[in-house]
């Protein structure tokens, strides 16, 4: 708060030798200075200082990699993660500006192919493949996903529906009949711990169904990979996902 | 080209894959394929630490120097790797970093945070490689709740269900953020495509029939900057479609009624990355004075270079 006082402090120097109508201004500048409490949560102020901290400890100090990146990106990774505060993959993979494509949602969900409705990962899905020619997809799955729970628990629980949220988790239900069948007699959390990594899988089978995917593993320009976080016990685990091809014919 | 249809994959995803937690079984990364006529997942490697207890590596072995290795510039590591195992490794690495210098010193932080998010802010930002708010904003584990799509576009309330309003409902709803903040940012594929699409829709693109929820962002640019060069015009629209997308949100009834009460705050904001400077400002809601046709009135605008 040094620099709050710092500022009253400032001000008041000012008062001594303006006219009435500036005083009466710097007078109420300095009332509402005072009247702030210190441990209210200022959004700005927090948004500067992030940012700020960028520029002088990463931006200023790597310039030929930012004027590198202003020119283009060439990221080798496209990775799905789910929206959670708690889980941005620049923080456990360390991604660095330039590495990652970086689709985060609910419950870090790829649905299969259909343009009608989810252009939105559709559109990620091929910029990352056909424009950027990313190497590698990677979908990070997590513990005591919200999305996942709420997939796992409704409508059996008579909760009022999420309009939203229940339509876009709704693409995890074949993970959420798999985890039923195989640990139905688990407890609640077991089975979703269960249902974070199946749906993980299920989204790396959705991921087959798009065109630039396809063509991107028959080609051995892509692979596939599943993370999951568990931020409970501090472990991470990785998959590779290797479809098989279905040879059709030969002329 | 072909499309193999979901049903295929249906059947594949039925039969047994396990995703084994307590094997640590590895496969060679390079050498003889495995053949299998399954789908099938294999555990390239398990980085599974706890503290005190040994590192398991078993699909290689340490290269000597790791330290020495750890301590060059991070920045280039991945350009430097080639094959697979560099690429597994140099990941678990980095969780292990992680797991070192920022769980494990603050863990009773991240033991309250796994019993429960409460993060104060929503952003929705750009997919784009360069543009992560963790990083360009400094958001620590628990503060942002996050959504990344192309060109950071909210659609509008009456478009339906999808995965931003989704995270809206989530966000607001559940998490009850105080904040939400849109970042656009300089050069953005996304804006580009949109300002490049010709009237005739063109349905063979996903990126297309997303990034038209952006049309009335464009429409504006055209009308208001057609004097200016491509590039320009582009830039214009990636503040423009900012502004839309904070007016697209006030068409979800539970986020205008906690605008109204104060209950939550609505902002936008432009990371230009070729200067690195950071624009941010407040949509200033009077109920009565808000229409949709009319410019977005906003306050507190601070620019930080």
């Amino acid at each position: 708060m040094g620099s709050l006082e710092e500022a009253i402090e400032g001000l008041k120097k000012f008062l001594s030798d303006k006219d009435d109508a500036a005083v009466a201004k710097i007078k109420k500048l300095i009332t509402g200075l005072q009247e702030r409490d210190p441990n209210e949560f200022d959004p700005v102020k927090r948004i500067l200082e992030g940012f700020q901290h960028f520029k002088i400890n990463k931006f200023d100090k790597h310039p030929k990699l930012y004027d590198k990146l202003a020119e283009g990106q060439w990221p080798k990774f496209l990775v799905f993660a789910c929206s959670d505060s708690r889980v941005c993959p620049s923080h456990i993979l360390d991604f660095q500006p330039g590495e990652a494509f970086m689709v985060r949602n609910i419950a870090n969900m790829v649905p299969a192919f259909d343009k009608l409705k989810y252009s939105g990962v559709g559109a990620a899905i091929e910029y990352a493949v056909s424009v950027l020619e990313v190497q590698n997809i990677l979908v990070i799955g997590h513990s005591r996903c919200g999305g996942i729970k709420r997939l796992m628990t409704h409508p059996e629980d008579n909760s009022a529906p999420f309009d939203f949220i229940d339509e876009w988790v709704k693409i995890g239900l074949p993970a959420k009949v798999k985890v039923q069948a195989e640990f139905g007699d688990l407890p609640l959390e077991d089975q979703c711990k269960h249902c974070e990594k199946q749906s993980v899988k299920l989204s790396l089978c959705n991921l087959e169904t798009y065109p630039y995917v396809q063509m991107g593993l028959a080609n051995k320009k892509l692979r596939l990979m599943g993370g999951y976080y568990d931020f409970v016990h501090g472990k991470f685990e990785l998959l590779e996902f290797e479809p098989h091809f279905h040879h059709l014919f030969s002329t | 080209m072909a499309t193999l249809s979901p049903s295929s994959f249906t059947k594949n995803f039925n039969s047994s894959i396990d995703f084994p937690i307590t094997s640590f079984q590895t496969f060679a990364i390079f050498g003889p394929k495995l053949k299998t006529e399954q789908t099938h997942f294999r555990l390239s490697t398990s980085f599974n630490v706890r503290t005190g207890s040994p590192l398991e590596l078993k699909a290689m072995k340490e290269p000597p120097g790791l330290t020495q290795k750890l301590d060059k510039n991070r920045l280039d590591r991945l350009a430097e790797s080639e094959n697979g195992c560099d690429l597994f490794e140099d990941l678990k690495h980095r969780f292990l970093r992680f797991k070192k210098h920022k769980f494990e010193e603050n863990l009773g932080h991240f033991q309250n945070l796994a019993e429960g998010q409460a993060p104060k802010f929503m952003i929705i930002a750009c997919a784009d490689s360069r543009v992560c708010p963790s990083v360009i904003l400094g958001f620590q584990p628990g503060e942002a709740f996050m959504v990344r799509n192309v060109a950071n576009l909210v659609p509008p309330f009456e478009s339906g269900p999808s995965e931003t309003n989704a995270a809206l409902e989530f966000a607001v709803n559940s998490l009850k953020v105080e904040n939400i903040l849109v970042i656009g940012h300089s050069r953005c594929g996304g804006i580009r495509a949109l300002m490049s699409m010709q009237d005739e829709v063109d349905s063979s693109s996903f990126i297309r029939s997303w990034v038209i929820v952006g049309k009335n962002a464009r429409l504006n640019t055209k009308s208001a900057a057609s004097h200016l060069g491509f590039d320009q015009q582009c830039r214009h629209c990636e503040k423009e479609s900012v502004d839309h997308s904070l007016l697209n949100l006030l068409t979800y009834p539970w986020i205008e009624q906690k605008v109204a009460k104060g209950e939550l705050s609505v902002h936008g904001g432009y990371y230009d990355f070729v200067d690195c400077t950071f624009e941010k400002w407040t949509l200033d809601y009077k109920g009565s004075n808000f229409g949709k046709n009319s410019r977005l009135p906003v306050k507190n605008r601070f620019y930080w270079c």
